[in-house]
């Protein structure tokens, strides 16, 4: 526990001091090579320490606490591998759970034990999902920080073998081509095809494993243009904006799917997660 | 005694993952899924869900190669929806041009309807060579104006049609439809043109 805090406190600092380097230090209009390395010369001196670790610690008293209207920690919670096995759960989901007969993803497991166990209102649990920017982590996002870092070095493995696993893939690759709205955008607009950058910012190309397996073990991450924690559901929930899509309901079907499509594709990738994003 | 029952229960599940294998998700199913999963939030109303004819046929062959009499049909559509400006001038201000190629502003639902759109051309393209930070989802449009030899009525005609519904020229590419859509109005679309043609533009420098 404190070498956790020590260290969260350490990354604070290093990125204070890196974020003043690339304000200062950034280059006039230099050419694309040297803008190349130093974009990856950021990106290595974020690796230096995570503040995620700090959501962690609190993800983690958050589920040994007694809490709720039931005065229940989530000790007893069941993320697939039976009550209470946190480790290397979230590697395994989404999957198929028989006490609601549906396919869950992390996050909507984790509010479904913080109604049965706690007896919270999913409603009321579910309003605000999402930190604002620079905000303190909202439950389930800490939750979910401490779940996912449980899994670090885990490798993904989906599970592809209830019917109801397999349909939620199926329907998450069709959502993934799915093009709507004023701009006709997909998932696949972006995340098909090779080197496909948005700006400076790389795309991955989510229907091959490789890239797949790096974006599916690096979320959770903390954001550090956000300063803040974002999720996977947050993930989907933000891409839907810049398609110019409605909303995306947080725990929604489509989410699951797509989640589930994405996790599959990136059977075998080790989690790294919460990591830390530009 | 155990072991029969657990693999009749083991072949169920099997026949009932590979009847699902072989059974291709409906389209009806996908876009009553879609309105389940979403909410409309300020201008972002439901009806982006339902998809055009056009939206349906890209999404269906997307990541494959779309067939002739499809590609044949969508461009013919797409070529039919252009509407010409009425007062026959194409180019504005490639000053105000940039200033749109920059913007990604617009039709999100944290916009309102007072949120004047952007193109966002840099986020796909690169323009002028001053501008490091360009995507590269569309080519680079780097001299585009100089490599096509200016702005005769030909390439004038063929630049705004790009811009109103590029499904004309390609179907199923993932450039939004700027005129069509009413995502730009006429004079922006007149001041991207200037950027892309006008001999001062740095586009074309």
């Amino acid at each position: 526990m404190k070498t956790r805090t020590a260290r969260a406190g350490a990354a604070m600092a290093a990125l204070g001091a890196v974020l003043g380097a690339i304000a200062i230090g950034a280059p006039p209009a230099a050419a694309q090579e040297d803008t190349k390395a130093e974009i990856e010369r950021y990106r290595e001196m974020l690796q230096d320490g995570n503040p995620a670790e700090l959501t962690v610690l609190r993800g983690e008293g958050l589920w040994k606490e007694k809490r709720g209207p039931k005065n229940a920690s989530l000790e007893e919670c069941d993320l697939g591998k039976g009550p209470g096995v946190v480790q290397g759960a979230y590697a395994e989901l989404p999957r198929h759970f028989a006490d609601v007969d549906a396919v869950m993803d992390a996050e909507t497991r984790i509010v479904h034990c913080m109604v049965a166990l706690q007896g919270f209102d999913k409603a009321e649990i579910t309003k605000r999902p999402f930190s604002g920017t620079g905000q303190r982590a909202t439950d389930i996002e800490a939750l979910t920080a401490f779940v996912v870092e449980e899994s670090r070095g885990v490798p993904v493995n989906v599970p592809q073998q209830h019917p109801k696993e397999i349909a939620a893939y199926q329907r998450g690759e069709r959502i993934f081509h799915y093009r709507g709205g004023p701009y006709d955008f997909s998932c696949a607009s972006c995340h098909e095809g090779e080197n496909k950058r948005i700006r400076l910012q790389d795309l991955p190309e989510l229907t091959k494993s490789g890239p797949a397996q790096l974006a599916f073990t690096t979320w959770p991450a903390y954001r550090v243009s956000q300063g803040a924690l974002r999720t996977m559901q947050w993930r989907m929930y933000d891409c839907f904006r810049q398609q110019r899509f409605p909303e995306m309901v947080f725990g929604s079907e489509a989410s699951i799917d797509l989640i589930t499509y994405l996790g599959v594709t990136a059977k075998g990738g080790k989690m790294d997660s919460p990591a830390i994003k530009r | 005694m155990r072991n029969a029952v657990k693999f009749g229960a083991v072949a169920a599940l099997m026949l009932a993952g590979f009847a699902n294998a072989a059974e291709p998700v409906s389209d009806a199913e996908i876009v009553a899924l879609m309105k389940a999963s979403f909410k409309e939030r300020g201008i972002a109303k439901m009806d982006r869900l339902e998809q055009s004819d056009l939206q349906k046929q890209c999404s269906t062959w997307s990541g494959k190669e779309l067939p002739q009499e499809v590609k044949a049909s969508l461009e013919k559509a797409a070529m039919d929806s252009i509407v010409y400006p009425a007062d026959g001038k194409y180019l504005g201000d490639w000053k105000e041009g940039e200033k749109i190629a920059q913007s990604g502003r617009g039709l999100q639902f944290n916009d309102t309807e007072k949120t004047v759109a952007g193109g966002n051309c840099y986020a796909c393209h690169e323009l002028s060579k001053a501008e490091i930070a360009f995507g590269t989802i569309g080519p680079s449009l780097h001299n585009y104006g100089k490599l096509r030899g200016g702005a005769t009525e030909q390439v004038l005609r063929y630049t705004w049609g790009r811009l109103w519904n590029s499904h004309a020229y390609a179907a199923c590419n993932h450039m939004p439809r700027f005129g069509a859509a009413g995502i730009l109005t006429d004079e922006q679309l007149k001041d991207v043109m200037a950027l892309l043609l006008d001999p001062e533009s740095p586009v074309n420098q």
